[in-house]
């Protein structure tokens, strides 16, 4: 009723990926693991790894935001195919 | 039995106050002030525990009872004209997110040109809305509704905001006497809201997510679905409120109309003048009758239908203008319930009383007589009759 969603932190179930037009590769030989990609990521989706960050592509919407900030250019938007 | 001189406004400052309401959030508006005056004495004179907010605007007034609503509080708010236009945005909001708030609403004529005296342009201004809308004829029935508002709005099958609509300055400044029931037996009819959702820091949910082409429509179909129960709640409530106050409400009221053959319908206060005429008209053997609408929204079609199934020729009173439509809103309802009906009345349209032009008897009478003209003729001799205007 209302729209009320009644239980908390259920953003979660909602997976936004399929909203994407362009999708970030990061190369890891080039990545420096600065994380400034993880702080600008307005999804949160950047997931830390011990040397090098991946993308979770279940919530990434594609905005570019990474690719645009990272120093090293480790990040490329590539066109997502049918 | 007590009775108490009151005036329509205070009789809606009474019937919330011994609501037990939890918060009201209001703006001071001619002539909806003296309620929220009112009010904010018992507030001050720590007659209630109601949270009083004061806000600078009826749109962060009406805004404010929306968060406290969901909540599970009890809300109460009251405005008029200009107010209720400027609620317009959080009118949708608070039947959307289905917040149970009673609103006094005191109508009044909207600018331009500016004017302070009743008419229903308000409210019907925001009839599609998802308010549920009662229209009241005296002091007596303000209070009377205003404490059956609050069953209703908060009836599990319902969830919906109601508004209370008292003529401006008729109703809500003339003193009359009102019998008012004691405190224990209001506590006791009403009893504590039950909410089905509410805003808990210990238990959280969202209100106000946001629903595009998948689910938007559903939504607005759970609303209708919500209208549809009203009538039934409100025939269980009246019928409880009898029990306990001797007096009986239903979605419409009737006079004369077992035999009627000319009649008029209308809302408010106007019935009260319309029955007194119609009382000297059936002493001098004519047969009139009135059907005054007590709920506007949901449109009780069936009950309208019933009563109006002997009548020959039947007046709809408007007091508003429905711009560049056919009919005001009132008359255009009636006609929708009437057309699949196979023997209906010549119906006409009177549209009368705007900025508080005042509608005397002999007025009333002259829409009788057109009317029993109009059984006699089989003829409508004027669509929409602009009654008691300078033209």
């Amino acid at each position: 009723m209302a729209a009320t969603v009644t239980e908390p932190g259920s953003s979660l179930k909602y997976k936004t990926g399929d909203w994407r037009a362009f999708k970030p590769m990061v190369d890891k030989e080039k990545c420096v693991n600065c994380l400034l990609c993880w702080i600008y990521c307005p999804d949160s989706a950047i997931i830390r790894q011990e040397k090098w960050v991946e993308i979770n592509y279940d919530y990434c919407k594609g905005c570019g935001i990474c690719a645009h900030e990272c120093p090293k250019q480790a990040i490329k938007m590539e066109e997502e195919q049918k | 039995m007590t009775i108490i001189g009151m005036t329509g406004d205070e009789a809606v400052a009474h019937a919330a106050k011994q609501s037990k309401v939890d918060i009201v959030a209001a703006y001071p508006i001619t002539p909806q002030t003296i309620i929220v005056e009112r009010f904010s004495k018992y507030v001050a004179d720590g007659e209630v525990h109601t949270g009083y907010v004061c806000v600078e605007s009826e749109h962060s007034a009406l805004s404010a009872c929306i968060g406290s609503s969901l909540t599970g509080a009890r809300v109460f708010t009251a405005t008029s004209s200009q107010g209720l236009a400027l609620m317009h945005e959080m009118m949708y909001i608070a039947s959307g997110l289905r917040c149970p708030i009673v609103m006094g609403v005191a109508n009044r004529a909207l600018s331009a040109p500016i004017n302070i005296h009743g008419d229903h342009s308000d409210m019907m201004g925001s009839r599609d809305s998802g308010w549920v809308q009662i229209y009241v004829e005296n002091a007596q029935e303000a209070y009377d509704w205003t404490i059956q508002a609050f069953r209703i709005a908060e009836d599990k099958d319902v969830q919906l905001p109601v508004s209370v609509n008292l003529d401006g300055f008729i109703i809500t400044h003339c003193m009359e006497g009102v019998d008012v029931l004691g405190g224990n037996v209001i506590a006791e009819f009403l009893k504590t809201r039950k909410p089905l959702f509410k805003l808990d820091p210990e238990k959280p949910v969202t209100v106000g997510a946001l629903c595009f082409t998948d689910y938007y429509f559903e939504f607005k179909r759970q609303q209708v679905e919500a209208f549809s129960h009203v009538q039934g709640v409100l025939d269980r409530v009246a019928k409880e409120f009898k029990g306990v106050s001797g007096r009986s409400y239903s979605a419409i009221e009737t006079y004369g109309m077992e035999d009627a053959e000319a009649a008029v319908l209308c809302l408010g206060s106007t019935a009260g003048t319309a029955r007194e005429v119609a009382h000297t008209l059936r002493a001098q053997g004519k047969k009139v009758g009135i059907v005054k609408i007590w709920l506007y929204r949901p449109f009780p079609v069936d009950e309208v239908k019933a009563a109006l199934k002997n009548v020959k020729a039947l007046a709809v009173f408007d007091k508003s203008i429905s711009f560049g439509a056919q009919y005001g809103a009132v008359c255009s309802d009636v006609v929708s319930a009437l057309h699949t009906v196979d023997k209906r009345p010549r119906i006409f349209n009177v549209i009368f009383g705007l900025g508080g032009r005042d509608i005397k008897p002999s007025d009333i009478e002259h829409v009788f007589n057109e009317a029993l003209e109009t059984t006699k003729t089989g003829a409508v001799k004027q669509e929409t009759l602009f009654l008691g205007v300078r033209e």
